[in-house]
């Protein structure tokens, strides 16, 4: 090694990928899912001609619009990010994560955004049904651009189609179809876009309830309601199943993430009786939950969808990474040998003995004297492996309460939902206030939901970057404590004041509601019943009329 | 293994047109950005400019991301390298280019005067800084970095960016950058702009056209007469590892090397010299639409002649030479060239036929909308 590496540099550095990569996706599941909303009352307007689903179109765009810049803005932080501050994660394995990224940018970015003007500027300027499929072509691209990004992150959840090659020091590209079916990446990708549609539905019924409480564009606000709560029900179920099968899926893939998520320490060999953590208290120094709530017999079933599968605990879990590391050390050593030396063909071939543990080795430099792993000899070696085999787990306590705060939210959205969608259809939406006031109150929670996924699945990855490949601590550019200084507190100031500068815009245009275009009927301070003043007749709403 | 040397130059080249293209493309709106302040002296006339490039900006800027993206698949060392190394100029790059949608979606939400000048400030920040950055990085390149690799593949650093922030040849380039940038914007603005606003663009983008003119000769002397990088034994076909495996030498005017080997090449630089002086000329006989496409010739001629200089270095290394980036020791492997080729020969035809239908539909001359409007920019 060259220089040691700076723990201050890579927390900060994590620090800053996290806050861009949660501020980025505050954004995302909006656009996902609000596309194919406003791709659907487009629909209803094309087939129908009804003026007023034009409008609907029109206005939901607009606050479409407002959010998307920021997807945009933040967006492209995301896609240099790993070059300013992962030199080492972007050398190990560009070869196989940028190519997805690229192909992201060819195949979907360039189309959503190139239609998207479009979609904004040109309702004048082509048929209806011309402009119909531009819209479609952008909810097309946005959730493309969902795919192959979750692709990307896929392979660092389970590295699947790439191979570590010892002369170029990188992990090399060599399967595509390993890489694109990889399983993790597929749930993923699903459970993300439906999750980005139950984003979309909340928002569109939660504002639509405002209206419709504040006594405005009531024609428009019901059938947005309805729209919204449709929607909303069946992405809700989907994301909930689809979250399942992920939780099933990193179970086989990284028990030390299920373990984490669940809060298991001790392996329980009895499957039929163990139980399953309602709430829990995990303390780390003590390798045991301090205070716990739990359900007997339904946990193997829950997440192993079997009656016998052991699912193993994080103090067994350890004890199974030791011979790893011990494998891990060797791996490195004949690594840097081969690599100071290309004729050592010695080393190459402990190396190739070794290979597929060599994260471990990694792993354990920075607990090595000097982060030098030749320095390790039999007198520290012990407690190089249980420091090591402990940084193993990730932090129990953030990945146990995030998972259950969007397992909560998710079945609480999918109940709200329900009540609306049947008050909706049996027309008697407005005769109950609280669950109006509920939906408008509930809109947060969606974001909540997204937000504390990604902290389960990000910290749940924990301690690796790459799945027992790569460390996130040899990952980070070995920048000074200064730049990340510098670069922090300018991400903070800008992405404050964006944020401030959306939400005013959103609230504004929210507020004002639809009746401010140009076409200037349908004001919303006209007293109750009295939301269709200047309405054109055949902008009414069949609903109303019961 | 001859397959994979081809498959690296083809690479190449095509990192050239892309950059070519984010230059064009990009470049243009910055432009348009960096003038607005000037060709619009009132409200209605900024969000005419603005408008003109309103359906397009960000399509425009996937040129940029694309780049990005192709980086990091095709040059994987090259990414994680040059972005980390000029570390704060990225940063402020970044900071930059993230102000602008959001200027362009917020600008016109708010009639208040204060709000929208105070967006418009950020249309010229977000306009002039990345295209100097843009140059400077180009200028640096040219001058070579000073980084060098430990065993494992991290790079280290050991100048500091004040050093390459402020040094003279960087400035050239980067100013050269942006008077590409005025030119290109303002022609835009003449062919879909009218009255007072074409006329104050048409004198921008005559200006910036002569001083890119200028600065570009300036330059090319500049760098004929500096250190350039020559690489002594490095084999093409090699395994992409910048650690090992290359010679290097410095020499004054090695970047000239292969304009005196293959003199054809000369081309290159003329072509951009050519473009802008027919450009100048064009729109000075009222002809936008021309001396769009000879502001296009010009950055090709531009960026075209600073990979001739260079080939086959892509960064070079002041603290070890050796360890110079080159086309060789810094792509991605076969199997992963191969599948960006083929994604890469599918999808770009696509998305040229469909920006093109894009702009057909929203072409012709905008007129400035009504404060109130928010169905525009
Ligand atoms: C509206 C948003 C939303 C809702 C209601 C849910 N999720 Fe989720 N979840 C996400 C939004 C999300 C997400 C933001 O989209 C994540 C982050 C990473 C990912 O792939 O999707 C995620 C991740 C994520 C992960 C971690 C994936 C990994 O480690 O790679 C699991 C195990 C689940 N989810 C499971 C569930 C279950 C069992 C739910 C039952 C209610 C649930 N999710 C509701
Ligand atoms: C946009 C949704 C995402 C969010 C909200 C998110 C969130 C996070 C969080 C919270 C961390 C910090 C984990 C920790 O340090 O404990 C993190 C780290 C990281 N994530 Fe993500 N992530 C997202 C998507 C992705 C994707 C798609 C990729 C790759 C394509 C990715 C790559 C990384 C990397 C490289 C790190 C830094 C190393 C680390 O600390 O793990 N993230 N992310
Ligand atoms: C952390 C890794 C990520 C990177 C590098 C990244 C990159 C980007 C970039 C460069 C943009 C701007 C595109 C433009 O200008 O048009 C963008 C926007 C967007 N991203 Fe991300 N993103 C990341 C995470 C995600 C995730 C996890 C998703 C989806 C699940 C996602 C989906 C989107 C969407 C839908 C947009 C909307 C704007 C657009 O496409 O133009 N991104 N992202």
């Amino acid at each position: 090694m060259d220089m040691l590496i700076n723990p201050t540099v890579v927390e900060l550095s994590r620090l800053q990928f996290a806050l861009t990569a949660l501020y980025h996706f505050l954004f995302v599941p909006l656009t996902l899912g609000m596309t194919f909303i406003l791709a659907t009352m487009e629909t209803v307007y094309v087939i129908t001609g009804k003026q007023i689903y034009k409008e609907m179109t029109q206005f939901w765009g607009k606050l479409f619009g407002i959010n998307f810049a920021l997807g945009v803005a933040t967006g492209l932080t995301m896609e240099f990010e790993f070059g300013t501050n992962w030199s080492m994660y972007s050398h190990f394995v560009g070869d196989i994560f940028g190519t997805p990224l690229a192909i992201e940018g060819l195949m979907a970015f360039f189309m959503e955004s190139t239609f998207v003007g479009v979609m904004f500027f040109g309702w004048e300027r082509m048929s209806r049904k011309a402009h119909l499929v531009v819209t479609y072509l952008v909810a097309l691209g946005s959730n493309l651009s969902a795919l192959w990004i979750l692709i990307a992150n896929g392979f660092m959840q389970d590295p699947q189609g790439g191979t570590f090659d010892p002369n170029t020091m990188r992990m090399q590209f060599s399967s595509f179809i390993e890489l694109i079916f990889n399983p993790d990446a597929q749930a993923k990708f699903v459970h993300t876009s439906i999750a980005g549609f139950v984003t979309g539905s909340m928002f569109v019924m939660g504002i639509s309830a405002y209206y419709m409480l504040t006594n405005k564009r009531k024609d428009m606000a019901l059938r947005s309601f309805r729209i919204a709560t449709l929607f909303g029900v069946i992405s809700s179920i989907g994301v909930i199943t689809l979250g399942d099968a992920l939780g099933y899926i990193d179970g086989q893939k990284q028990p030390t993430k299920l373990a984490a998520m669940e809060a298991i320490w001790n392996t329980d060999y009895n499957t039929v009786s163990a139980s399953w953590n309602l709430i829990a208290i995990p303390s780390r120094s003590e390798q045991k939950n301090i205070f716990e709530v739990s359900i007997p017999y339904i946990l193997t079933p829950l997440l192993t969808h079997s009656e016998t599968t052991v699912i193993p605990g994080i103090i067994q879990l350890e004890q199974e990474a030791k011979p790893k590391i011990v494998n891990g050390i060797k791996a490195m050593i004949a690594l840097k040998e081969y690599n100071l030396d290309r004729s050592n063909t010695q080393a190459l071939s402990t190396f190739k003995q070794y290979e597929n543990d060599m994260g471990y080795g990694f792993l354990a430099m920075q607990f090595a004297p000097d982060q030098d792993l030749k320095k390790i000899n039999a007198t520290n070696l012990p407690s190089v492996l249980d420091k090591t085999a402990k940084d193993t787990i990730p932090n129990v306590w953030v990945e146990f309460w995030a998972f259950r705060l969007m397992v909560a939210a998710g079945f609480f959205m999918l109940a709200l939902f329900a009540f609306a969608a049947y008050f909706s259809l049996k027309n008697e939406i407005e005769k109950h206030p609280t669950l109006l006031k509920l939906a408008m109150w509930s809109i947060p929670l969606p974001w909540v939901a997204c937000e504390f996924g990604w902290i389960t699945a990000e910290n749940g990855r924990q301690p690796w970057t790459v799945f027992g490949w790569l460390p996130t601590f040899v990952s980070a550019s070995s920048h000074s404590v200064g730049y990340m200084v510098f670069s922090l507190i300018g991400f903070t100031l800008l992405y404050s004041s964006f944020i401030a500068a959306e939400l005013y815009l959103m609230f504004k245009y929210a507020r004002l509601g639809p009746q401010d275009d140009h076409h200037g009927h349908g004001h919303g301070s006209a007293p109750a019943g009295g939301g269709m003043a200047g309405q054109p007749v055949f902008a009414k709403p069949s609903m109303d009329r019961k | 293994m001859d397959a994979y040397i081809y498959l690296k130059i083809f690479w190449f080249l095509i990192l050239g047109i892309l950059l070519m293209g984010l230059a064009i493309m990009v470049g243009m709106d910055m432009g348009v950005g960096t003038l607005m302040r000037f060709v619009g002296k009132t409200d209605g006339e900024r969000r005419e400019a603005l408008n003109i490039v309103g359906p397009h900006w960000d399509g425009n800027q996937v040129w940029f991301i694309l780049g990005g993206g192709a980086i990091f698949a095709a040059f994987p060392t090259l990414y994680a390298t040059s972005f980390s190394v000029f570390y704060i100029v990225m940063i402020l790059l970044l900071f930059s280019m993230i102000m602008r949608p959001v200027a362009f979606e917020y600008r016109s939400k708010v009639p208040s005067h204060r709000w929208r000048d105070s967006w418009d400030w950020v249309f010229l920040i977000s306009g002039a800084l990345p295209m100097i950055v843009y140059g400077a990085a180009m200028g640096n390149i040219l001058e070579g970095v000073g980084f060098h690799f430990g065993w494992d593949g991290q790079y280290y650093q050991t100048e500091s960016f004040i050093w390459y922030l402020l040094n003279p040849f960087a400035i050239l380039c980067g100013v050269l950058s942006l008077s590409l940038a005025i030119y290109q914007g303002g022609t835009m603005l003449m062919i879909r702009g009218s009255g007072a606003l074409y006329d104050r663009a048409r004198n921008y983008a005559s200006v910036g056209g002569v001083a890119a003119l200028v600065l570009f000769v300036i330059g090319g002397f500049m760098v004929s007469g500096m250190k350039g990088f020559q690489l002594i034994t490095g084999d093409p076909g090699m395994p992409a590892n910048p650690v090992s495996g290359q010679t290097v030498t410095l020499a004054n005017g090695a970047w000239m090397a292969n304009y005196s080997a293959h003199p054809i090449l000369w081309l290159v630089p003329l072509l951009g010299l050519a473009g802008m002086v027919l450009g100048v000329l064009a729109l000075r006989a009222n002809k936008p639409t021309l001396g769009w496409w000879m502001g296009a010739l010009a950055w090709i001629g531009t960026i075209g002649a600073v990979g001739t200089s260079m080939f086959p270095f892509l960064m070079p290394s002041t603290d070890n030479i050796n360890q110079s980036l080159t086309v060789w020791n810094s792509t991605g492997s076969e199997y992963n060239l191969i599948w960006m080729t083929i994604f890469g020969l599918i999808f770009l035809p696509i998305i040229i036929s469909y920006t093109t239908w894009c702009f057909r539909v929203m072409r012709g001359k905008v007129a400035a909308p009504d404060t109130q409007d928010d169905h525009a920019y």
